[in-house]
This record gives C-alpha cells, structure tokens and sequence, in this order.
C-alpha cells in the first residue's frame, strides 16, 4: 500500500512539473507586452523598459520559468503586475466569495434535485413525472445568464429585495454576504439542479429494478421503505459524482454569473489577468487549479486502492 | 416579513438610494483600476477614481478644460519664458499627517523624469532642466526652453504630487492631499473614499464616494435601476440610455470627451504612402452612419485631429466629405485598384462596429478589408509597436494631443518636418493669439495630407440619480471630480 501511495505521489511530482511547463509556454507565447499595456498610447520606450525591468520581465524566457516555479516551491506565487500585490493574497480575496458561491450553489442545487428526482422516480409515468421532466429539460435549456438577468429585474430592478449585484464583503456580515450571494447561487443552481435531478430519477429507477429490491420487497417492506432503505443509498452514488464535477465547475466556471452580478470571483481573475496581460497572475491560478485537480485524482485513487485491494496490484 | 424588509432597507442605505439629506454616493464604473498610482499607468480608470479626489498636482483641470491653480496658489514666468516659479498654498498636508512642502514637489518631479521613471506621460516632463526648493513654499522650475504649455502639463494626473515616503504603496494605499482619503478596496468590486477632515481647501459636501465597477451593460442597467449605483457617467451600453430618459428619478447627461475617434492609416505602408489613396478612403466614409450605427448617434464629427469643444478647433470636416464619386476617381488617378486593406479593430464598441461600417462603405467603391479584432495587449504589440497593419480604428483620448503627429515613429508614421517644426514652435510660444494660429495651422496640415480620416469626437454618455449635481457633464480628462458634487434638496 505504501509503494503504491508513493508511486502515486511520484507520478503526481512529475504532473505538476509537466502541466508548470506547459502553462508557463502557452501563456508567455501570447502576443502582448505587460508593460506596455500598463503605460498606454503615450508612452515613451524608456518608461516601458524601466517598467519590464521593474516587473523582472527583461530576463531570459527560461530563468523566468525558474523564477516563477522556484517561488512556487516556497509558497510564493509573485505579484500580480497590474494590482501591485501579490498572487496568494488576490486568490484568497476571490476565493472568500467563488467558494461560498459553488457551495450555496450546491446545497440549493441539491436539496431541490434530489427530492424531485426522487418523486418523479417513485411516480414514473405519472402526470407529476411528465411535469418535473418537462420542467427540468427547461431549466437545462435556458441559458443561466437570462435568468440571472430575469432575476435582477425581478428581484432586484422591481421588488428591491436584493442589490442588483456586487458584494460588499464578508467584513459586512454574513447576513449581508449570503444575501448578496442569493441571486447568483439560484441562477447557478437551476441548470446544475435540473441535470441532478434528472441523473437522480434514472438512476433511481434502475435500482428500483434490481433484484435485491424484489427481495427486499419480497420480504414485506412497502414500496416507499424499499426505496427509502435500499434503492436510494445505492443510487446515490452516481449523483455524487455528478456533484462533485459541478462543484470544480462552478468554482471558476461561473464567470458568466459572476459579469452579470458583477461578483469578484476567480473566473473574472482569470479573464481580467488575460486581457490586461497580467501572466503571473494567470500562470499561478491556472497552476493552483490544475494542482487541485491532481491533488483530487491522486486522492481518489488513494481511497479506490484502500477499498479495493485489487487495484494497488495494477500499478 | 416586515421586520426583514426593514432591515433589509436599512442595510440598503448604506449601499446607497437616497431616503433622506444624503452625503454618500456610489459611482459607477466600467472598468476596475489596476492600481492606483497615477504616476505609474495609464489606465484611464486610475484617474476616475483618483484625480482631484485624493491626489492633487501644481494645477488642475477645471471642467470645461481649463487650467486652474490647486497646490500652487499661483505662478509666474520669466520673461525669456523658461523658469516657473510656483507659489504653494500654505498648510497642505499629506493624508498620512506630514506636511506637503517645496522639497515634495521636487522629488515628485525629479521621480517622473529620471531616467528609471515609469510614468505614462514622461514626455510631460521632458522639458525640465531643473527643480529647486527656494523655501519651503516656493518651488522653482527652469526650462530647457519656454514651453507655454507647461502650466497644462502640470494639470495631468500623472503630474500630481507625491510624499517620498509614500510611494512604494501609492498602488495600493494612495496618499495625497485631496480632499477625499483613500478608505478601502475591496479588489474587483469597488473601492471607498471618505472625506479628510484635514483638507486645506474648502471641505467637500460628500462624506463617502464609492466606486463600483461594473462592465457589463445590462448589469450597469439593473444596478442603476435598482437605486445600487447613484451615477454612471460612462454608461457602458449607450443604447440602454434612452430607457432613462423616461423616468423622472434619472438624468441622461451627454457632454464631450477628448476623444478624437480616427481611421488611423499606415502612412509608410503602400498604397497608403500614396496622399491620393488616403484622401481616397477619407472621402468614402459616411460619418454620420458611423455615428448612428456605431454609436447610436453620441458623437460629433470631426474632420482634424482636435477637440470641437476646444476654442482654436476648426471645422475641416468639408475637406474629407462623403463622396463616392470622388473617392473612385482618386482612387484611379492614383493607379490603385482592386485594393485589399488590413483593418485591425481594438475591443471598444466604437471600434468594432464602426469597423464593421467602414468596411462596407469601403466596400462600395471597390476597397476590400480584411478585419481582425484583437485585444488590446495584441493591439499594443501587433498595430502600436510593430506597425504591422494597414487601418486600425481608436480613440486618443488624452488632451490636446496633436503633437502626436510630430512623432515620425508614431503608429500612423506621418513624417513631415514642416508639421514637426510647427509643433516646435507651438511649444516654446506662451502668447495665446499665436497659439491659437499655430494650432489651427496644424490642424489644417494633418487634414489637407489626410493623415487619417478623422471621423467623430467620443461623447461622454452616462446618466445620473436627477438629484445630484456638481458632476463634470464633459471630460477634459478622464476624471470624476467629486470636489463640488451634492446631493440638492
């Protein structure tokens, strides 16, 4: 088991060497001068060289990649060039309001998903069935952009419940953050919804056709027991994954929702570090995503191995 | 249900409508400054948050453009025109609690000009030979030569005055004498000033200015109607403005912007090195529809290089008129046919569907376009710097800007000594009946070579809660001077 972990730990080292090289290349090969950005239409070559030179851009492309990598090592992921601070502190900032976000997200995606799906399971064919189908095929269908817009004007623009975006900050209160989050957590959660619920139904419905849930039935228990006992702990597990996946997408997936309600969130990051050519900034969001992402597979085998001892063989 | 609703109102006040006498207000904006340091960047949006509020220069920019004192109580010159002496104001004081002196306007100026200096504008201070404190509220500023503009150079944002041992967090925390300090920034959302008590000029009416950023133009829409921002004065989507115009809590306000809005040319790329091709193109193009389609009819036509709104502006639209005709005998006179031209377009709207415009009234008289939209980092690098392009669309937005066109390494490489001489000229000269004539020749020249086609000066579109007053309606910079703004009843 320990060669395997160790194993695993290897090839996870050597991933995150690869995936550093190639975010490093693929993003400094984008045309477009920092410095230049930074100065204008005005400025004269002498301010922008000072200004690279200030920056640590005038070195060669490969000791900046030392630089950059060998700072991550220690913990130190740069300075944005634009915001004038560094990298770890502005991920943090957006971090306070994407994780929130993904979350409150997910709990509403998932407390309205699972019941419905469960009913439409449990009245398959029924009128109720045809209904929540109709309606969840809807909410995967319209685009969550419009109805955040829908939202605002209805919330926001007419009955002033809600601001019509922004977020004031966690220092405001938790009441004030959570309600300025409402908005844009509902509009994420409707799509996510619909999909789970639907993943839910079938999955529901074909372990209410297995075997063990004739026995079961066999055995006495009524319907509902049978599939409140047996059925639904089993069909869980694929909307588990599903969830999971939604929440790594609603994390820096979200930049869409997060223009429309205008929320500093880790997608507008990106998408802000790009067009001002601020590369640091993006090099090391990027980076930290992919080690998320690495850092979750390499776990995931780890817990497969523990259950299944077959797998540590496989290499 | 009604108790929520109560606190929900309460938590909104702070936000911002007004229910009673108000001192606070939030302004929008489109675009979030990437630092605030004026004296290193030129992103416009730095100044709209800080210009006049936080920090201040020698002078400033009055709304209608003018220069007007502000740290410096007053000036004077020498006769030969090269040394400034500048009288301070007395009891200036940095936000930090030091006092501003002479010697902070010398290290602010030596800053700027030095030659690790990374500011935008360094050609502003170009001219100094020296700065010196006299005494502690006379600053004395000699010239390599007279330079009648300098009073103006003094007035930009990247001119204002500093505290030595601030600038290292100016990016961060800015220090300034302005009548407002800097409070907090909560990074992609908004950023807070609150009033400074120990402010030496008159004290503002406002006690708290936020600035929230917001880009998109449904968003800008909803955030004004519901009562979250008080004032956009750059409304990110001008054709949401009319929806305004109907309700009686909000005023329109359209006003002028130094935004001289042009069909740059590629002066040393042929065909275009050609005068006739250039006039050729100029005379294809429809202004108006420009405007109309592109801009939803914000916009003044111009026919030079200057602002409208500017008193030595002349109108030379008549030189670069909408004809065809003209623009197909040109056209063949010089032996170009069957032309394919490069049509590089930066992001903003004016340039992109303007673009779309140009390239189909190009069309119409046989010019084909090629158009690639690009970034504006791609858009420095591949059209400002390599000059890799043959037409691009942009606005150059920073005042009084002809002089541009003495530079022949400029993007547009316009090469004429004549124009070059000129512009020496206008700056060594302080009288103003022979800087109006020297400008107007300018003008003239840029026109009748048809550098560029020049095609309309960028209005300044936003809207406002009806109730605050005392905001700038045009925009000599890009400012939201806040110094005299109110809220009426």
């Amino acid at each position: 088991m320990l060669r395997f972990a160790l194993t695993r730990a290897l090839s996870l080292a050597l991933s995150l060497l690869v995936a550093s090289v190639v975010i490093f290349a693929v993003i400094e090969v984008i045309p477009g001068d920092p410095a230049a950005f930074m100065l204008g239409l005005n400025a004269s070559p002498e301010a922008v060289a000072a200004l690279r030179e200030q920056m640590g851009l005038d070195g060669t492309l490969f000791t900046r990649y030392l630089a950059w990598f060998g700072g991550m090592l220690t913990g130190d992921f740069g300075v944005s060039y634009t915001y004038k601070v560094p990298v770890a502190e502005l991920v943090a900032q957006r971090l306070q309001v994407s994780v929130p976000l993904a979350l409150y997200a997910l709990v509403l995606s998932t407390v309205i998903a699972i019941p419905v799906g469960v009913i439409a399971a449990a009245t398959r064919g029924s009128v109720g069935d045809y209904g929540i189908m109709g309606a969840t095929q809807l909410g995967i269908a319209v685009p969550n952009f419009w109805f955040a817009m829908l939202l605002v004007l209805v919330f926001a623009v007419t009955l002033r419940w809600f601001s019509a975006g922004g977020f004031p900050g966690w220092d405001a209160g938790l009441w004030v953050g959570m309600k300025a989050l409402t908005l844009p957590a509902v509009a994420l959660a409707l799509p996510q919804a619909s999909i789970l619920a639907r993943v839910m139904r079938s999955a529901l419905i074909e372990t209410l056709g297995q075997d063990y849930i004739r026995t079961a039935r066999a055995k006495g228990l009524t319907r509902r027991q049978a599939t409140v006992r047996h059925a639904l702990r089993n069909a869980l597990i694929p909307v588990l994954t599903i969830i999971g996946l939604q929440f790594s997408f609603l994390l820096a997936g979200a930049i869409i929702i997060e223009n429309v309600f205008y929320l500093p969130g880790l997608g507008r990051l990106i998408f802000q570090g790009i067009t001002q050519r601020d590369l640091i900034v993006v090099e090391s969001l990027v980076m930290l995503l992919v080690f998320a992402v690495i850092l979750v597979t390499f776990l995931v085998d780890i817990a497969y191995a523990a259950a299944d001892p077959r797998l540590r063989r496989k290499r | 249900m009604r108790h929520l609703q109560m606190s929900a109102a309460a938590l909104a006040l702070l936000a911002g409508p007004a229910l009673a006498q108000q001192d606070t207000i939030t302004v929008g904006m489109v675009l979030e400054p990437p630092n605030l340091d004026p004296t290193g960047g030129a992103a416009a949006a730095i100044d709209e948050v800080v210009y006049a509020n936080v920090f201040e220069g020698l002078t400033r920019f009055g709304p209608d453009g003018s220069v007007q004192p502000a740290l410096a109580s007053g000036w004077e010159v020498s006769e030969d025109g090269t040394v400034y002496t500048f009288m301070l104001n007395e009891g200036v004081t940095f936000h930090d609690g030091s006092d501003m002196t002479a010697e902070d306007v010398v290290f602010s100026l030596d800053r700027a000009r030095a030659g690790d200096s990374t500011n935008a504008q360094k050609a502003l201070f170009e001219g100094i030979e020296s700065v010196e404190a006299v005494d502690p509220l006379t600053v004395k500023i000699t010239l390599a030569e007279p330079n009648g503009n300098f009073p103006f150079n003094m007035a930009w944002g990247d001119a204002v005055i500093v505290a030595p041992e601030t600038v290292e967090q100016l990016a961060t925390t800015p220090i300034g004498t302005g009548p407002f300090e800097f409070s907090e920034w909560v990074q992609g959302d908004h950023v807070t000033l609150v009033r400074s008590d120990s402010y030496w000029g008159d004290p503002v009416a406002l006690s708290t200015a936020t600035f929230k950023f917001i880009s998109d133009g449904n968003a800008a829409f909803a955030a004004m109607m519901a009562g979250d921002v008080d004032a956009f004065p750059n409304f990110p989507a001008v054709e949401l403005l009319s929806q305004f115009e109907n309700d009686p809590r909000f005023e329109v306000v359209v006003g002028s912007t130094e935004g001289e809005t042009i069909l740059a040319m590629n002066n040393q790329q042929p065909p275009l090195d050609n005068v006739k091709v250039r006039e050729a193109i100029s005379h294809a193009i429809n202004r108006q529809d420009i405007i109309d389609g592109a801009m939803f009819g914000y916009g003044t036509p111009i026919g030079t290089h200057f602002a409208p709104h500017n008193p030595d502006y002349v109108d030379l639209t008549g030189m670069s008129d909408y004809d065809p005709e003209k623009t197909k005998a040109l056209l063949e006179e010089a032996g170009a046919t069957d032309l394919t031209l490069r049509l590089m377009l930066p992001p903003p709207g004016y340039a992109r569907n303007g673009g779309e415009i140009i390239a189909s009234q190009l069309r119409e008289v046989g010019i084909e376009t090629e158009i690639t939209n690009l970034e504006w980092a791609q858009w420095l690098e591949q059209v400002f710097g390599n000059k890799d392009f043959d037409l691009t669309i942009v606005s150059h937005t920073e005042p009084a800007d002809i002089n541009i066109y003495a530079r022949p390494e400029y993007y547009f490489q316009y090469d004429n000594a004549e124009f070059q001489a000129l512009i020496q000229e206008l700056s060594v000269t302080s009288d103003p009946a022979k800087r109006t004539e020297l400008n107007q020749a300018a003008q003239r020249m840029i026109s009748e070579d048809y550098v560029n086609a020049y095609l309309f000066q960028l209005a300044k579109a936003g809207v406002k809660n009806a109730k605050i007053e005392g905001l700038w309606e045009n925009a000599p910079t890009q400012a939201n001077d806040l110094t005299d703004v109110r809220w009426t009843e």
